[in-house]
């Protein structure tokens, strides 16, 4: 596996990281080290073992269909950068 | 009184030896003196604690005190706590005031132990020394160019300097226990599901678990009684009953199965470590415990799938952090684009972006079946070979970290040998097993504890067999003479 | 002129609101208009730390809904994240099903013009909505309204079997009339309930290889999908014919200009680096919780219709038309519940009813006349104390509001029909007596003149008097 500059970027792309062209070396030699790290990943035969997500392979509880929130809109945005009549503000997105 | 237990302290509040209020205040002075060059505490709430103090010595008065009132605690940054600043050791959080309490938070506080601060943490978790935290680096109060460990670093450097009588921690991939190990305490990582995680910050969703940082098993378990439990709010916390992690502390050992992991003692396994194990294993085994050997060969390959997991499910898991709705938001962002990608650049620190992509790769078009999909299948082959030695054995015993603490800087340059700290703690985090590390000697003045991994749900015997410890030595007693 | 060899391909990925009180993941109001942002708690905020919890009514729903398609039911399923980077959606990702959805198959058949079509449906899975973008006023920003995220879809995929925009609206209605019928969503489309995908590609007629394929989004009225699709399949046609390739594109439908446009953000580059859900297990239901569901199922149209043919002895056509409208089926049934006719409640119902509403094009939850007055009308007639006749008048009166009820208005108006044969027997000699030139040429055989004699007792009497009951009394009289 090849970890280049342009790897790097396209992840970067994914993860909106702004990567910035001084720090690019030291993200693609990073990347580069764990994806050496993990490769002998591929050395273990797994055929046929199921993929664990949970660690006690639980089973989801359902919550019984109730509105038990109620309107927090001024103590919620007491934390945001940038409101207008209780909406969130980003730049402008073009559709 | 810094140096009492949770129950010393219980008990000399209610003879009442010493107040509520001078209990904490009496720790407020001793953070305010002491924690300059530690830097274990991100936040202090010295004011709201004596103020809860009072009214706690008031409802005491009226004989209507909650079970832990006045014991002075504190929270590892990364639950969140309603009114005050939560950070997870980030700039990108270094403005957010949580509005809402963490259950672990509400738990405690509700038995009416009184936190003293938010501690100092490796950014979202993702460290094992504390040295990449946004608040600068936590010093091990062992030696001030020690690293304390990590994540938990600064709840394990407070506890060890007697700043609280306890604090609470997460445990990802050994960020309880190896920071435990480091500073010569008690630290504890229940079964995955076993506490909530509502009000915790999410590293790696199916790895976290909240613990405790203590001077005892016994402490340990008090504090696991009150923090246990099933949460509707955390769709995989266990719904079970927690039994009293009080009852079986003094149970007698002989008959106790202990494994003996093999594939913890070689190479790069410091002497000293194995040396105290050993020891600590030939007084189990005089106590009437029984040792075998038990293998868990998937293990060697728990690092590689710690180091894909992880990542990936952190990667997800801080797409939240966008300057949007909370956190840190860029200046002047041109457009949209420039608001998410200079937000989190300036954000996140360098190990956690880096993180990011690690994990945005593991899951991404082409990759994710060689990386993601294979490192949860590794798992299932830890888990399952963990079953097998658990029906040979009740309990597995081996060391928690590789070497002492190392030195601050020492390895903050070289990732991998970094991530190579967590080579004997992560197994138990990708299999969802408890498991502690309890103080058993030191190596050169600095000190190393033993793991003890259960099966599941076995909490108890692993404070068990703890307690059993710290009642033939003296090694959880021990603190650094400037703290004492 | 384009080449008449082109077949169109069409599939739609329908995304349905479910009908739930709370959202999917959070217990927040899904209440539509409400102000931006005070029905989005921390959960759908994304704020640090939180974490989803299924609300089980939407299993319900979804569970409703593949069986109302003969689907089959996964008992087990499980929640994906889908990753991407869009300010209304707060954590960054969306909680979906990928591998692993709650329906699988089923199939509808659609009416058609003249016919109806099987379409096939491929899966359907739960998911939450995202938030809304609003672009006007902010000089230079846009504002983000969180209330929307977190209200549950069920996103209910076909197979491409459909070959013009008619059949594609076509689908997209009954689907609309299911999920309302079903109550598994309100259906309100105005309100955003229900929104389209249409998938557009083209292909020679013969070829087994479908062609690329368009994806025009977030449709939300039947008009615009018919247009979105015809103007696709004409800008493809034109492509193709002038010797290009059809891009694979996400598109917009622009409603003024009667375009498709492609998205702005990238879209169809997209990884969506799809993982299961760590922060929720999967989710098992078993056969009682499927067959509790089933019971309590309404009755679907086709159904229905069947009921209505045997039931109350109607033919085909009108048991169908009846039962299309689930509304229109429960009026009907209430007008013979009444009435006690279900013939002439047909009848009725088909013509007079919704003559009237299609005249006014208004929706039968409008009716000025409910399905009592109608139902009383239709005994009254039954019982011969009115004619059809005056039964039309007072239909109309009720209908313009002139009538508080038919009973009051018939009253009131002296309608009640003649059709006592005492009352009638004198007028009809008196008729007979003052007319003998038609009568002999009556029984010289110009039976025509039958309707003179009714209309001459019908003047008299001011259209009261029972025709039926003439007839048979002048028929006697006159041999």
């Amino acid at each position: 596996m090849i970890v280049d500059k342009k790897v790097v970027a396209n992840i970067a792309e994914l993860a909106q990281l702004e990567i910035l062209p001084e720090n690019m070396q030291e993200f693609v030699d990073s990347l580069t080290d764990v994806l050496n790290l993990v490769e002998e990943m591929q050395s273990v035969d797994t055929n046929g073992i199921e993929p664990m997500s949970n660690p006690l392979d639980g089973v989801q509880r359902l919550r019984s269909d109730t509105v038990t929130e109620s309107d927090q809109r001024d103590y919620l945005q007491e934390v945001a950068p940038e409101t207008a009549n209780g909406l969130y503000l980003v730049p402008k997105v073009i559709e | 009184m810094h140096e009492q237990s949770i129950s010393q302290m219980l008990d000399a509040l209610d003879r009442k030896e010493y107040s509520c209020e001078e209990l904490i205040t009496h720790h407020v002075d001793r953070i305010h003196q002491l924690d300059e060059q530690l830097n274990t505490f991100i936040t202090h709430t010295a004011e709201q604690a004596v103020t809860r103090a009072r009214v706690l010595d008031t409802a005491r008065a009226k004989g209507e005190a909650p079970p832990l009132a006045g014991i002075p605690i504190a929270h590892k940054d990364i639950f969140c706590t309603e009114g005050v600043k939560t950070s997870a050791g980030s700039h990108m959080l270094d403005n957010f005031t949580s509005p809402y309490d963490a259950t672990v938070v509400e738990k405690l506080q509700a038995v009416g132990a009184i936190s003293l601060g938010k501690t100092n943490m490796d950014e979202f978790a993702m460290g094992s020394s504390n040295e990449n935290s946004y608040y600068g680096a936590v010093k091990n109060p062992w030696s001030e160019t020690a690293v304390p460990g990590g994540s938990s670093g600064g709840s394990a450097a407070a506890v060890a300097a007697r700043l609280c009588a306890a604090a609470t921690g997460t445990d990802t991939g050994g960020s309880i226990r190896q920071p435990a190990s480091m500073c010569g305490i008690t630290g504890l990582k229940p079964t995955y599901g076993r506490v909530s995680r509502w009000g915790m910050i999410a590293y790696a969703s199916s790895l976290d678990q909240a613990g405790t940082l203590t001077r005892s098993a016994e402490d340990a378990a008090i504090l696991l009684n009150v923090m246990a439990g099933y949460d509707p709010k955390d769709s995989t916390s266990l719904f079970m009953d927690v039994p009293d992690y009080t009852q079986a502390l003094n149970k007698p050992i002989d008959g106790l199965r202990i494994g003996v992991c093999q594939e913890y003692f070689g190479q790069g396994l410091d002497p000293d470590i194995e040396s105290g194990i050993q020891l600590a294993l030939k007084m189990f085994e005089s106590a009437g415990a029984v040792i075998s050997d038990v293998t868990i060969p998937a293990s060697q390959h728990a690092i590689p799938a710690y180091y894909v997991i992880a990542p990936a499910e952190a990667s997800a898991n801080l797409s939240r952090y966008d300057g949007v709705r909370f956190g840190y938001r860029c200046e002047s962002p041109a457009d949209l684009a420039d608001l998410y990608q200079r937000s989190r650049n300036e954000g996140f620190g360098t190990e956690v972006k880096q993180r990011i992509m690690v994990g945005s790769f593991a899951l991404s078009a082409g990759y994710y079946d060689a990386y993601y999909r294979k490192a949860q299948q590794i798992r299932r082959l830890i888990k399952d070979d963990f079953l097998a030695a658990f029906k040979k054995v009740d309990l597995i015993i081996g060391p928690t970290t590789p070497t002492p603490a190392f030195k601050i800087g020492e390895k903050s340059e070289d990732q991998i040998s970094m991530y190579l700290q967590d080579i004997y703690t992560i197994t138990s985090n990708l299999a969802g097993l408890p498991a502690g590390s309890f103080p058993v000697g030191f190596s050169q003045g600095l000190p190393f504890g033993v793991q003890i991994i259960g099966n599941y749900l076995d909490e108890a015997r692993i404070l068990n067999l703890a307690h059993r410890l710290q009642l033939e030595t003296d090694w959880h007693k021990m603190s650094p003479e400037e703290f004492s | 002129m384009p080449r008449a060899d082109w077949e169109v391909v069409i599939g739609l990925e329908i995304h349905v609101q479910l009908l739930t009180q709370s959202k999917i993941f959070s217990g927040a109001s899904t209440r539509f208009g409400a102000d931006p942002n005070t029905q989005a708690c921390a959960i759908d905020l994304g704020l640090p730390g939180v974490l989803p919890v299924v609300n089980e009514e939407v299993y319900k729903r979804a569970v409703t809904f593949g069986l109302g398609v003969g689907a089959n039911i996964n008992t087990r399923s499980v929640f994906d994240r889908k990753n991407y980077f869009y300010p209304d959606l707060p954590k960054g990702y969306q909680i979906t099903q990928l591998s692993d959805p709650i329906v699988e198959g089923g199939e509808v058949e659609i009416p058609l013009a003249d016919a109806t079509k099987i379409i096939r449906i491929t899966r359907a899975h739960l998911e939450e909505d995202a938030g809304k973008s609003l672009h006007e006023d902010f000089h230079g920003q846009t504002g983000i309204d969180l209330n929307r995220a977190g209200i549950p879809l069920l996103e209910i995929v076909s197979e491409p079997d459909m070959r013009s925009s008619a059949e594609a609206v076509a689908y997209a209605k009954y689907i609309h009339q299911l999920v309302t019928y079903l109550k598994v969503s309100d259906g309100e489309m105005s309100q955003g309930s229900l929104r389209c995908d249409a998938n557009v590609s083209i292909r020679q007629f013969g070829d087994n290889e479908l062609g690329t394929r368009t994806e025009t989004k977030n449709v939300n009225s039947f008009r615009f999908l018919e247009r979105a699709i015809e103007y696709e399949i004409e800008r493809q046609i034109g492509v193709l014919e002038s010797g290009g390739t059809v891009n694979q594109q996400t598109l917009l439908f622009d409603p003024d200009r009667g375009e498709t446009r492609p998205m702005r953000s990238k879209e169809t580059s997209r990884d969506y680096r799809y993982f299961p859900e760590p922060d929720l297990l999967p989710v098992e239901i078993d056969q009682a919780f499927i067959e509790a569901i089933r019971q309590n199922m309404p009755e679907l149209a086709p159904q229905k219709a069947r009921r209505f043919a045997e039931e109350y002895q109607l033919s085909d056509e009108d048991a169908r038309s009846l039962s299309a409208d689930s509304h229109l089926a429960d009026y009907y049934e209430k007008v013979v519940g009444v009435g006690k006719d279900s013939k002439l409640a047909a009848n009725w119902v088909r013509v007079e009813l919704l003559g009237q509403l299609n005249r006014k094009n208004i929706d039968i939850s409008e009716t000025p006349v409910d399905a009592k007055e109608l139902g009383y009308l239709i005994a009254r007639i039954k019982d011969g104390s009115i004619s059809g006749k005056i039964a039309k008048t007072v239909f109309e009166a009720l209908w313009e509001g002139e009538a508080e009820s038919a009973e009051s208005f018939i009253e009131a108006n002296g309608l009640v029909q003649v059709s006592d044969s005492s009352e009638l027997q004198p007028l009809i000699d008196s008729i007979i007596q003052n007319n003998p030139k038609q009568v002999e040429q009556f029984k010289a055989g110009k039976t025509k003149l039958m309707d003179f004699f009714v209309g001459q007792v019908m003047k008299e009497t001011q259209g009261k008097a029972n025709p039926k009951q003439v007839n048979e009394l002048l028929n006697k009289k006159l041999g």
